[in-house]
């Protein structure tokens, strides 16, 4: 099997177009009818729900923001009465109140067609067997790849995260396919497999499936040569779903976003103004299939671009590219732009393995910068010229890639935070 | 002639050397000498042991970064000059000494010195013929 729904997967840009506007129309009368924060912004603004009449007229609507949901903490952007919610999800917010959201069982069931899609494209069938070690709960990562899998007709082994020997044993005896959590638990995985004395060249595993954090292409060869698999990325976030907005193909060449259902644009994140394909600059989603909470214009903060045309796997959908970065995990020191996925770039490009995490702090008026790395045996030597040599080469390859002066730490072996979930990379000391 | 030094890699943070020297102790290692080279960030330790593959194995297993190093030692008469014409003689032959310490020997009146050096073939020929004794890999992991 190619694909999961080929008709749409395949569609022409008209027809896509078509269903694209007819659910716009339809979400933003809902929108006006029964949330709110939209009738009270659309009334500011002088719109009315039938100035909407088609895709082309998107750009007329308001943004939706992350704090948007917070003033709206938990329920009140909801477009439904509770009766028809049958699910709620929540991600922990790094500040404040969580991000609270809600599915119909439409919404659930659009959700799990994408994410079927995405394992369709990335090579899965029926025949897999799924094994989830996303977390299962509030975050959407576990049930959503469940749910997906499900949908598929796969067998879905719902392992959930932690206690890693145990995961691997499982890989093993149960002959798991298909791989899904975060990118640094797969390096992890990897890891152990290694520290256990196992081959990996022996077990049936063939696909991953990654997200829920940024990785590089760098890191997603060292996990396809560590656990000999191929490693897709997979893209969402769980205001507009969960993971599954959209995915890789077996091309490997962006993500194909599920647009009939979630549709994106790239703006400017200073003027708001959309940017044309190819073009950098802040994904927004409309939840143009939703019921329960169909945000119009969300603003993710992630940096990406968008293409469009046919790709080498048949698919039409638009592709997203792997965001740069986030506009809010994006670190300013001494005015200078610094994503952590640089400094992961970086490591990789020396041959050493991705684990670090970055010290921010401000002494004097000054902002400084550490990067902790893990010694490893093929650094270490008897001689601190041997070792100061090494942390030269790393300061000056981090120089050239970030602009700016790091001071680069080593530190033991496994000393550093290796979370389950989502890994810990950067802590800002600095009081602002 | 060649002696295996233990290289510890040892991160600047509190209860660390105890933790490596507890995990000697309870695997029977003997440390015969030890030196620790400081940086700000870090130390390196290393040891001299009765059983420098098995404290390898040991401390590797226990997570750390280890590796074993050539060194040379030398034994020299414990009197005023005792070093002086053993380091002379590798100077003359222009070969560095990366590092280098020293500990008494407990039954006669000589030290022992531990050396490290860029090319430790030419160290030995070098001190063998300026008549500095040398000290064979069993004689120092027994003393």
């Amino acid at each position: 099997m190619k694909f999961y729904t080929q008709e749409i997967e395949t569609a022409s840009r008209e027809q896509l177009r078509e269903i694209q506007s007819e659910r716009l129309c339809q979400m933003v009368k809902r929108c006006y009818e029964n949330v709110p924060h939209y009738r009270r912004k659309f009334d500011e603004m002088g719109l009315k729900p039938e100035d909407i009449k088609s895709i082309d007229d998107l750009h007329k609507l308001p943004f939706t923001y992350k704090d948007d949901l917070r003033d709206n903490y938990p329920y009140n952007l909801f477009a439904v009465p509770k009766e028809e919610v049958v699910r709620i999800h929540a991600s922990s917010g790094t500040t404040g109140k969580q991000t609270v959201v809600g599915y119909t069982q439409h919404d659930l069931d659009i959700w799990a067609e994408s994410v079927a899609r995405a394992i369709v494209a990335m090579g899965g069938s029926k025949s897999d067997y799924v094994h989830v070690s996303y977390g299962y709960g509030l975050f959407t990562g576990g049930l959503g790849l469940h749910d997906g899998a499900t949908r598929l007709g796969a067998s879905v082994i719902p392992v959930s995260s932690g206690n890693t020997k145990r995961q691997i044993q499982i890989m093993q005896d149960f002959k798991s396919d298909i791989l899904c959590c975060t990118p640094s638990y797969a390096m992890f995985i990897g890891e152990t497999c290694k520290e256990m004395g196992i081959d990996t060249k022996e077990l049936p595993l063939k696909i991953g499936i990654f997200g829920a954090e940024a990785w590089s292409e760098n890191m997603r060869r060292e996990i396809e040569k560590s656990l000999n698999i191929k490693a897709y990325d997979i893209y969402g976030l769980s205001e507009i779903a969960g993971p599954g907005v959209a995915f890789e193909c077996t091309d490997q060449s962006g993500m194909h976003v599920n647009e009939d259902y979630f549709y994106p644009e790239i703006i400017d994140p200073e003027t708001g103004e959309n940017l044309p394909d190819g073009e950098y600059g802040e994904l927004v989603f409309t939840c143009i299939g939703k019921e329960a909470l169909p945000l119009i214009r969300y603003r993710t903060r992630d940096i990406c671009a968008l293409t469009r045309g046919t790709c080498a796997c048949g698919r039409t959908l638009v592709k997203m590219a792997k965001p740069k970065g986030r506009t809010d995990d994006m670190l300013i020191i001494r005015g200078v732009n610094v994503f952590p996925s640089q400094v992961e770039h970086v490591l990789l490009s020396l041959n050493m393995e991705p684990n670090y995490q970055i010290v921010v702090d401000r002494i004097g008026n000054l902002d400084t910068m550490e990067v902790k790395i893990e010694m490893s045996q093929d650094m270490f030597s008897d001689q601190v010229k041997a070792i100061a040599g090494y942390e030269r080469k790393i300061s000056a390859a981090l120089q050239q890639t970030l602009n700016i002066a790091a001071k680069v730490t080593l530190v033991e072996p496994k000393s550093l935070p290796r979370s389950e979930g989502k890994a810990v990379r950067v802590i800002d000391n600095r009081k602002i | 002639m060649i002696i295996k030094q233990l290289s510890v890699f040892v991160e600047n943070k509190k209860g660390r050397m105890a933790e490596i020297t507890d995990i000697l102790a309870k695997n029977d290692i003997d440390i015969r000498a030890l030196s620790i080279a400081d940086t700000t960030d870090y130390g390196i330790l290393r040891l001299i042991v009765d059983n420098p593959q098995k404290a390898q194995e040991t401390l590797k297993s226990a997570g750390m970064t280890v590796t074993l190093t050539g060194v040379i030692a030398i034994a020299i008469p414990d009197k005023p000059g005792g070093l002086s014409s053993a380091v002379k003689v590798l100077s003359e032959k222009d070969i560095q000494i990366e590092y280098m310490y020293a500990f008494l020997n407990p039954t006669d009146d000589t030290a022992f010195v531990i050396m490290r050096v860029e090319n430790e073939d030419n160290a030995i020929d070098a001190l063998t013929k300026g008549g500095i004794r040398l000290m064979k890999e069993e004689d120092i992991y027994t003393i």
